[in-house]
């Protein structure tokens, strides 16, 4: 947080930009966090958890491991990115915004990512996923399972 | 490095730069916007630099990586010069046949060029593929030949001299004069003339004055913006430093999308090279103009875009719109003269000081001069990035550029400017594109979003859509877009489940109507906009679901059913697998079943099977 923080003490139009740091760093945005950033930079608690709860980039939640982005613009949703949530919902049992109860997934959807003519795209943790479909989906995450499941073998023996 | 101190000193730089250039024997553009690395143009890259490294070329052959082609549906892109050869949807595995035929001997390797969808014809050259040849792309042309994090490419092909001959030669009012002659108008929605708005901010009293980038790309649909700040993020820079200078300013913001990670990468890097460089700081080119400027990103919001909601959020607070008596050119950021331009529009005012007003103006229309960049996309074969005249008509751009419908379905309406736009019908795809003529259709050129629809898409199931992004959307602050989009959207709900009636469809109209006049901002204003030209155009659609219960294109869930074909099921079970509630069940080798109770109607099933055993009723 010291980081996040350094030169911006009183600062208060830099909430916006400390808060995406700081949704960088833990990947949600801390109670405790947000109590310091009201401090620090001389903006009411209420403020900050106004524009904390406003915009889509900012999580109050913790997220799961794995992001899973599903892009639903206008030209995805021509090509029926509707069947992805559906696909995800089936595979992963998580309604867009929710994380799996063992914490490996979250999924999101968001209304464009301007990849438009690559339709429909899934975004797994930063990577792109472009012509995405049901099946190639299921892979997707199958493959991000496995590699958790020998991470983890790898982490017992190690 | 060296810092640029002069006008003397860039033309200097340019001339160097350029003989540089000249000693490489090949150059091999490969394309790495966002598109071309979803389709995996980083490890043809690397493929690439390794197969020159070993065969001992890279002094020899120069690679450059680049911002977006704008064909994107064939990524990842290469084109090899000299020769203009376009190779396409690239692996690794190619690239060693690549380097020894093409780069060493200057063969043509068949198998990676592109083979037009109408003729069956393969194309050598890029500027011979149909797709290129019917634009006129004075500006995405440009990302072609600069790698977007070497300002030095920029300079070599003549960059930063528009800002050298408008500090050394022309006066703040003289470049607001040629803008105005050159008739420019704001690209990223409304079309406001943007001579005008400059005017008003270097009038409006105050010693701070800002220039703000908007680079809040909301629009579902439209990527041109992330594409030119991706690509040529100095000629933005540039044209921000010439409307600072008109405008009177010294700080300026770029505000870019956070959901757009390497636009925010690439327009940092490019500030910081630019400051090395000497074309931000004090007494820029030797002249006693000074100005910089800091990159902001948005944190998702569409609502962003609108011009008093961007202050509000560069100011790091929530981005909700203000009522706009006092327009933000006058009391904006911080409350001091804020001029706001799209990342488009700025981009092209370096051309303009560099080409003169009367060469921009010769393009496109009476009342809409130049060119427009155009984000052609859904249910046509070559979707991409589009430059073309005002004025060029729908029909060009989706059969000539587009190269028509992808599934060999009839084409039946192309969306226009994102949720603020509105359908086009197929029977008036002879209009032209002009600010004008979309606006008295019913849509707009908006941020020039062009999703193009199908006998698939349910008219009824677009407008529900809009509907649906736009309360997902809205700030909440006025009551007619909080309340009203949703009733109106509760109402097309109720049309797509077959529970609408006749009466309801008046009322819609109505509710349109209220919206649009009493709404606070553009958003709401706007809002209905998607169901008003679904209704104008494809009112027989709406009557069908209400009448008749049932979705013409198959679209609406509760009005459909999947049922298994009997004489065509070979009994793979593939459905099964794929269906995401275990609806599907039935023994190999025999005829499977739908569980109606089960079913969600998502038609996964069907995408998936491959003997077209399953369909819609």
């Amino acid at each position: 947080m010291e980081t996040i923080l350094k030169g911006r003490d009183g600062k208060s139009e830099q909430l916006i930009e400390v808060l995406q740091d700081m949704q960088a760093e833990f990947n949600y945005l801390p109670e405790d966090g947000l109590r310091l950033v009201a401090e620090r930079l001389a903006v009411p608690p209420i403020e900050v958890f106004r524009v904390a709860s406003f915009y889509k980039a900012f999580s109050l939640k913790p997220r799961g491991r794995h992001m899973l982005t599903v892009c639903m613009g206008t030209a995805c949703h021509v090509r029926m990115a509707t069947r992805l949530i559906d696909t995800i919902q089936g595979e992963l049992e998580i309604a867009p915004g929710e994380t799996t109860e063992d914490g490996a997934f979250t999924l999101e959807r968001v209304n464009c990512l301007g990849c438009c003519a690559l339709g429909p795209v899934v975004v797994l943790d930063g990577v792109y996923h472009d012509h995405m479909n049901s099946s190639k989906l299921r892979r997707l995450i199958a493959a991000a399972q496995a590699e958790d499941k020998e991470g983890k073998n790898g982490d017992a023996k190690g | 490095m060296p810092k640029v101190n002069s006008p003397t000193d860039l033309a200097q730089l340019q001339k160097r730069l350029k003989q540089e250039q000249k000693k490489y024997d090949a150059t091999v553009t490969l394309c790495s916007g966002t598109g071309c690395q979803a389709s995996g143009s980083v490890p043809v890259h690397t493929a690439l630099c390794d197969e020159l490294k070993k065969r001992g070329l890279s002094d020899k052959v120069l690679v450059r990586t680049t911002g977006c082609h704008g064909f994107c549906e064939h990524g990842p892109l290469m084109v090899i010069e000299p020769g203009n050869i376009f190779y396409c949807s690239l692996k690794t595995e190619h690239i060693p046949e690549i380097v020894s035929e093409t780069v060493l001997k200057n063969r043509i390797v068949e198998q990676f060029l592109y083979e037009d969808p109408v003729s069956g014809e393969k194309i050598i050259r890029e500027s011979d593929i149909t797709f290129y040849h019917n634009q006129n792309r004075i500006l995405l042309g440009m990302n072609r030949l600069v790698d977007p994090l070497n300002i030095e490419d920029y300079i070599a092909i003549g960059g930063y001299s528009a800002l050298s001959k408008a500090l050394t030669s022309m006066s703040p009012e003289s470049i607001i004069n040629e803008i105005k002659n050159a008739r420019l108008r704001g690209r990223g929605g409304g079309g406001f003339p943007t001579a005008k708005k400059w005017e008003t901010t270097r009038k409006a009293p105050g010693t701070m004055k800002y220039i703000i980038c908007n680079a809040d790309e909301g629009d579902p649909g439209a990527y041109m913006n992330r594409s030119v700040l991706e690509g040529n993020p100095h000629a933005v820079l540039e044209g921000m430093l010439i409307a600072a200078y008109a405008i009177g300013s010294e700080k300026g913001f770029i505000y870019v999308r956070t959901e757009y990670p390497l636009a925010v990468h690439h327009s940092v890097a490019a500030m910081k090279q630019a400051r090395e460089y000497g074309f931000l700081g004090e007494n820029i080119l030797g002249s006693d103009f000074s100005f910089d400027l800091d990159v902001a990103r948005g944190a998702g919001a569409f609502v962003a875009g609108e011009s008093t909601a961007l202050m509000a959020a560069l100011e790091g607070q929530v981005s909700e719109p203000r009522p706009k008596d006092v327009h933000t050119a006058i009391k904006g950021y911080k409350d001091a003269p804020s001029n706001l331009n799209n990342v488009e529009t700025l981009a092209t005012v370096p051309l303009i000081i560099n080409k003169g007003s009367d060469w921009f103006s010769s393009k496109g229309t009476t009342k809409s001069r130049g060119t427009k960049i155009f984000a052609l996309t859904g249910q046509i074969k070559n979707t991409g990035l589009v430059e073309v005249e005002f004025g060029t008509p729908i029909n060009t751009i989706l059969q000539k550029i587009g190269g028509g419908a992808k599934n060999g379905k009839a084409l039946k309406a192309v969306q226009i400017g994102g949720p603020s736009g509105g359908c086009i019908p197929a029977s008036l795809f002879e209009l032209p594109v002009d600010y004008e003529t979309l606006a008295d259709a019913g849509s707009m050129v908006g941020s020039g979003g062009m999703v193009v629809m199908d006998e698939g898409s349910c008219m009824v199931d677009v407008a529900r859509y809009f509907l649906e992004f736009l309360i997902d959307e809205s700030c909440g602050k006025c009551v007619p877009c909080r309340y009203g989009v949703p009733r109106m959207l509760e109402i097309v709900t109720d049309i797509t489940n077959g529970r609408g009636t006749e009466e309801q469809l008046v009322l819609l109209e109505d509710l349109c109507d209220t919206v649009a006049i009493t709404s606070l901002c553009a958003l709401g204003k706007t809002a209905p906009n998607p169901v008003l030209t679904t209704l104008r155009y494809f009112r027989s659609e709406y009557e069908t679901h209400v009448r008749e219960h049932r979705c013409p294109a198959g679209v609406c869930r509760s009005l459909i059913h999947f049922v298994i074909d009997k004489y065509v099921c070979t009994g793979c079970g593939t459905c099964a697998k794929s269906c995401p509630q275990d609806a599907i069940s039935g023994e190999r080798k025999k005829l499977f079943h739908i569980n109606e109770e089960l079913c969600i109607k998502c038609g996964i099933c069907r995408d998936e099977c491959s003997f077209e055993a399953i369909h819609v009723q």
